[in-house]
């Protein structure tokens, strides 16, 4: 089992992943922090084209973010789908 | 740190002032995070027996009201809607001063059942304020749908708060949640509620931050709550209490602080895990797998193409519905009911002197009359906004939108309040409050009255078919069109001029889709039409019988007044458009109100034209190319004085306020001038 630390913004549709940690003014790691992006938190990719925003489920919320916020938020890639 | 602390009992004597009144009333807050339903609960208990303001010296709207149950009295306030009680936002800072400030009897804590993990994170913060808390466990029927299980006694036991389960917009369980602080108060609850731990490493700061601080904080607060926000990085009281320490002191606290600048994410996350071991024993989940609802409909809705073609679809139904169902509505008020009353009116003040019926029933009754011939539409408008809001779609319109609103400088977000302003302009400014930073507001407000509303389309509505009878559809949506584009430029050109250099963050939360409520859509509607009514009308109001008095003075005849003149004056101006002055007047009344164009044509042409029919005397008056530069012009023109109030209002700033004006000016003369010169060229002149 390899885990990989990314950007959030590398998962792919219906990957999933860990929060590992964030970067970012302190604002807004208190708002991410909030809404449940916390060290170890379980993340689940349900959109992302590539460009634009994206949709990432945590703590069974659906939660759309710019791109440049999802970039602050790196993740421990859950391994298994990772072969490409 | 778990520690027991008895319920304080229901009568208290701090300063009251909010209210005032002999017997005190017990006084509740509802605090919750934004989806949860906090509105629908505070709506069914206070009715429309509620008071809507603004937080004292904010642009956070403030909602009390009354209830009574067993004899007892509330008085509840609703406090804004926050993920957390940190100093992120405005609403945050409120809600957070709010209960430390004026100690409320009880808190409501209203979280979502079917999203327990999030929304108890709010419960983790109220629960480290003075004021006893009651969990309101809210939207059990959704939970219950998507196979979660709560049994909301074990919660209850994990917590020592009372939780109290419901599903508000079936009305379950509010009765019980009355009952409930009811017992809370009487003090028969053994009130003992557990509260999150850190990280070992990280208590030791925080108990030398205790330390350090403990002699020199200020009253209300708490030496413990106000150590945990200086770990947490919280701006406001990292300068609260630089202000109350000595140099050497708040350097040792910075000291503290700055080797443990990641205390926000271990505060956060040991809140998390404290939820996730009070709902251990409580919750129990259905296997992942099954594809909800929400899921299915987000394939669509919140795809970058469908998503868009689905939002065009849903907005262009919204409008069809509104104008089919409003416009037939509003002519038959306009022709009956204010026309009826102004014969009315006109018989009654027979023996009047002649300037009194004038004012009574040209200035007073037309520009009441104006207002209230928009109702209808306003309201089936603003009740098709409210469905698509209650069931969660538009969140997902604002998220399919934020590609485009980024070409803007703005997120997503923004074109919720746009959105508004298809029906009038004062929501849509009024609106921005949802946006977290002053620069979105700002330019969202200064974007908002280039959003074509009611008014200015019932103005293409009667003057395109005068003008342009065989190219009517595609004048009408050409017009629309030169103004979303006229904004999307205006956007593209302000984000990267005068508003420069700002990285807005888009963090949305997307809510479950559910079955619209009644109750909150109907209040919705009825507040969005207070707004219109309060803040447009009663300028409208007064500013129609300021333009009835220069339109009538000193006469004989709104040819010979002061309005005339200033038309006259104008009329250069108005040639490079093609205009004469009496198009010029018209133009200049829909200040007060768009729709005032076309009474003001009616004024002037019938004097002028002996009564003629005002679409023949139009269409005789105006070549092509005058009236395509007219009709841009008028669509552009400055914002009604309504949304010239709220705009001040909202910015609190006279140079922006005047800037909005200026920009919409200088815009309306450039498309006259565009249109008229190009069609000429063109040769629509004849």
């Amino acid at each position: 089992m390899v885990e990989r630390l990314v950007p959030l913004t590398q998962l792919r549709e219906s990957e999933e992943g860990a929060v590992a940690d964030l970067f970012g003014g302190a604002g807004l790691v208190a708002r991410l922090a909030t809404l449940g992006f916390t060290p170890g938190a379980p993340v689940t990719m349900i959109q992302n084209y590539g460009h634009g925003p994206l949709i990432v489920s945590v703590r069974d919320t659906r939660i759309a973010l710019g791109r440049g916020q999802a970039a602050k938020i790196r993740v421990h890639r859950r391994n298994g789908r990772d072969t490409l | 740190m778990t520690h027991c602390e008895t319920t304080r009992s229901s009568v208290r004597t701090t300063p009251d002032t909010a209210l005032e009144s002999a017997a005190r009333p017990v006084t509740i807050a509802l605090a919750g995070q934004p989806n949860v339903g906090k509105s629908t609960i505070f709506n069914i208990l206070t009715g429309l027996n509620q008071h809507v303001g603004n937080w004292p010296g904010k642009t956070v709207e403030q909602k009390m009201g009354e209830c009574t149950h067993h004899g007892m009295c509330f008085t509840l306030v609703d406090l804004p809607g926050t993920y957390s009680l940190t100093a992120n936002s405005e609403e945050e800072r409120i809600a957070r001063e709010y209960i430390i400030r004026e100690q409320p009897d009880v808190v409501i804590a209203v979280v979502d059942a079917a999203i327990l993990e999030r929304s108890l994170y709010l419960l983790a913060e109220l629960l480290a304020l003075p004021s006893p808390v009651v969990l309101a466990l809210n939207m059990m029927d959704v939970a219950e749908q998507q196979g979660i299980q709560i049994e909301a006694q074990v919660l209850q036991a994990a917590l020592g708060v009372p939780v109290v389960p419901m599903s508000a917009s079936r009305a379950e369980g509010v009765r019980e949640l009355l009952d409930t602080v009811g017992v809370l108060l009487s003090g028969q609850f053994d009130y003992c509620p557990s509260v999150p731990t850190i990280r070992t490493d990280h208590q030791v700061i925080l108990d030398q931050i205790v330390s350090t601080v403990a002699d020199y904080v200020p009253d209300p607060y708490s030496v413990s709550w106000i150590a945990l926000k200086l770990l947490e990085g919280d701006v406001q009281v990292l300068a609260l209490i630089e202000g109350q320490l000595s140099p050497e002191r708040w350097r040792s606290v910075q000291q503290l602080l700055r080797t443990h600048e990641d205390a926000i994410l271990d505060v956060a996350g040991a809140r998390y895990d404290w939820i996730g071991r009070m709902i251990r024993a409580a919750v129990v989940r259905p296997r992942a797998g099954q594809v909800s609802v929400t899921e299915r409909l987000d394939r669509v809705a919140t795809h970058p193409l469908w998503g868009i073609v689905a939002l065009l679809g849903i907005l262009g139904v919204a409008f069809w519905l509104t104008y089919a169902l409003g416009t037939p509505m509003q002519v038959w008020l306009d022709e009956v009911v204010i026309q009826g009353l102004a014969t009315w009116l006109g018989g009654v003040l027979a023996g009047a002197p002649a300037w009194v019926s004038s004012l009574l029933i040209d200035g007073v009754l037309s520009g009441a009359g104006l207002m209230v011939t928009f109702v209808p539409i306003l309201v089936i408008f603003f009740a098709i906004l409210g469905v698509l809001e209650d069931t969660g779609y538009m969140a997902r319109g604002a998220y399919v939108m934020d590609r485009f609103m980024h070409l803007m400088g703005l997120h997503g977000k923004s074109f919720l309040p746009l959105c508004l302003g298809f029906g009038c302009n004062v929501p849509a400014v009024m609106g921005s409050r949802i946006l977290e930073s002053r620069r979105a507001r700002l330019l969202t407000i200064l974007l908002a009255p280039l959003v074509p509303c009611t008014a200015r389309m019932a103005v293409l509505a009667t003057l395109v078919p005068v003008f342009f009878p065989s190219h009517t559809f595609w004048v009408t949506w050409g017009l629309v069109g030169l103004n979303l584009a006229v904004l999307a430029l205006v956007g593209i050109v302000l984000s990267r001029t005068v508003f420069r250099g700002g990285d807005e963050a888009f963090i949305m939360e997307l809510p479950l889709y559910h079955t619209p409520n009644l109750r909150t859509i109907g209040i919705s509607v009825w507040q969005n039409l207070v707004a219109f009514v309060q803040k447009a009308g009663t300028v409208i109001l007064a500013v129609s019988v300021v333009i009835w008095a220069l339109s009538s003075y000193p006469g004989p005849g709104i040819s010979n007044s002061v309005l005339a003149m200033v038309g006259r004056a104008l009329e250069p101006v108005g040639r490079l458009m093609g205009l004469d002055w009496p198009m010029l007047v018209a133009m200049l009344t829909s200040f007060v109100a768009k729709e005032n164009t076309i009474a003001t044509l009616g004024i002037l042409y019938n004097t002028r034209e002996g009564g003629a029919h005002l679409g023949t005397a139009l269409s005789g008056a105006l070549t092509p190319a005058a009236a395509l530069a007219f009709l841009a012009a008028q669509m552009l023109f400055v914002p009604c004085v309504g949304t010239v109030a709220a705009t001040y209002q909202e910015t609190r700033s006279w140079r922006w306020t005047l800037f909005g004006i200026v920009l919409l000016l200088a815009l309306s003369f450039g498309a006259g001038v565009l249109f008229y010169q190009g069609a000429s060229l063109f040769g629509l002149e004849g």
